[in-house]
């Protein structure tokens, strides 16, 4: 049983170890959405959504596992779970925004394939975090994936009036911004307790 | 997008020059719709795995291996499986090849098990494998299927040793373990850290453009 104290996992998971700029998950919608700030913002929030209700879920699912004795199903169990939140989020966001709802398009059914959603369920099986652990987890990882879409929207909107030589435009250069948002990002490190 | 109408002109030309061989669907893997340089998918592993010459390697032949038998399975399947819940069971039958690959490299080798991490777990994705399950097998036979998945396949391992390479070399100063440079040799420290991961593969993909340029002018 792992015993941090939430405020460290929050952290931890946020910044020190952010998902997107440490560990490269969610790389896709990062260079696929992050486009315009408004957009990221609202893709940050239905994926963290995601996240903490799979996170719920994918803590009870190991319990039962583990019960059952049958590790073997557990990859096979959490996407199907997160493919169904992702389900209940589109139907929620279809009904409620139709004009995000097409902002979003094809990243929306696709936060099923985000890494950072399994990825999440995998660390927290794997670190033994309880349920308000994992909550607080889930949370934080949501919060970072948000910051960095954000912030390289941000940095890409400007971009946008930036005299950039015709080879480097697109992806080499958003990943070049990436790159050194990453570096500073290694700035956070001092802030992980142990 | 010009350069999407651009290469899909030139995919047709191909196709007809190829017609009704299976060649085509391995060499366009390989380079012409490398999965990672010219349609970035699946950039997850491809950064996070890609520190060493070794790690690149076995993920990328992991990878395949998934690719392949889901290729196949779904290819095979394909007249059976409704539409309406066709995205679902192809991510079962990825899960399940991907849970069989995990419980075969911790038998093989607990060590790459253990630098490869969640990783394993997270093929299941991988952007690549779905996108071929859904524009590729589910529309061919098996035949073609499984050369589009091994020309997938390879070209995806190909991409990652290219970055693993790279930042081994620099970042360790070695490549497949064995030492490259004399003992002066100052490690770059970056090219290991997650920054240089981002910096290689932007790298790579300019010097795609260049070649890219160079050709159509």
């Amino acid at each position: 049983m792992n015993t941090e104290p939430l405020w460290n996992i929050f952290i931890n998971a946020s910044l020190v170890n952010n998902f997107v700029l440490a560990y490269f998950l969610g790389i896709c919608p990062f260079l696929g959405v992050s486009a315009k700030v408004d957009t990221s913002v609202k893709m940050g929030g239905a994926v963290t959504f995601v996240m903490v209700i799979s996170a719920m879920c994918a803590y009870g699912i190991h319990v039962l596992l583990v019960y059952l004795n049958a590790p073997f199903l557990q990859l096979i169990s959490y996407i199907v779970v997160i493919a169904s939140t992702v389900q209940l989020v589109e139907m929620i966001i279809k009904k409620m925004s139709p004009a995000l709802f097409r902002t979003l398009g094809i990243f929306l059914p696709l936060i099923t394939t985000n890494c950072a959603i399994l990825g999440l369920a995998l660390f927290q099986t794997n670190k033994g975090y309880g349920i308000v652990q994992s909550f607080v987890y889930a949370l934080g990882a949501g919060a970072g994936f948000t910051l960095a879409l954000v912030l390289i929207a941000g940095l890409r909107e400007q971009m946008e009036f930036a005299e950039v030589p015709n080879t480097m435009k697109g992806t080499a250069l958003t990943l070049m911004i990436a790159g050194i948002l990453s570096l500073s990002f290694m700035g956070f490190a001092g802030l992980g307790m142990q | 997008m010009r350069e999407g109408g651009d290469r899909s002109a030139r995919t047709g030309l191909l196709k007809m020059n190829f017609e009704g061989q299976t060649t085509d669907e391995f060499i366009k893997g390989l380079w012409r719709d490398n999965p990672v340089f010219v349609q970035v998918l699946g950039m997850c592993p491809v950064l996070a795995v890609s520190n060493t010459a070794w790690n690149a390697l076995a993920m990328g032949l992991a990878t395949a291996f998934v690719l392949l038998m889901s290729n196949i399975l779904v290819s095979s399947l394909r007249n059976f499986i409704p539409r309406q819940v066709r995205i679902a069971s192809y991510i079962l039958i990825i899960a399940t090849f991907v849970t069989i690959t995990d419980y075969a490299i911790q038998a093989i080798s607990v060590e790459l098990h253990k630098s490869l991490g969640a990783f394993i777990s997270l093929i299941v994705v991988n952007c690549l494998i779905l996108s071929r399950a859904e524009a590729f097998a589910s529309k061919n036979g098996i035949g073609r299927s499984i050369m589009d998945a091994l020309g997938m396949g390879v070209g995806f391992t190909f991409a990652l040793l290219c970055l693993g390479a790279v930042r081994e070399i620099f970042g360790n100063g070695s490549i497949f373990g064995w030492s490259m440079f004399p003992d002066q040799f100052q490690e770059w420290i970056v090219m290991i850290l997650p920054a240089g991961g981002f910096f290689t593969l932007a790298l790579w993909l300019l010097i795609f453009n260049i070649i890219k340029e160079r050709k159509a002018s």
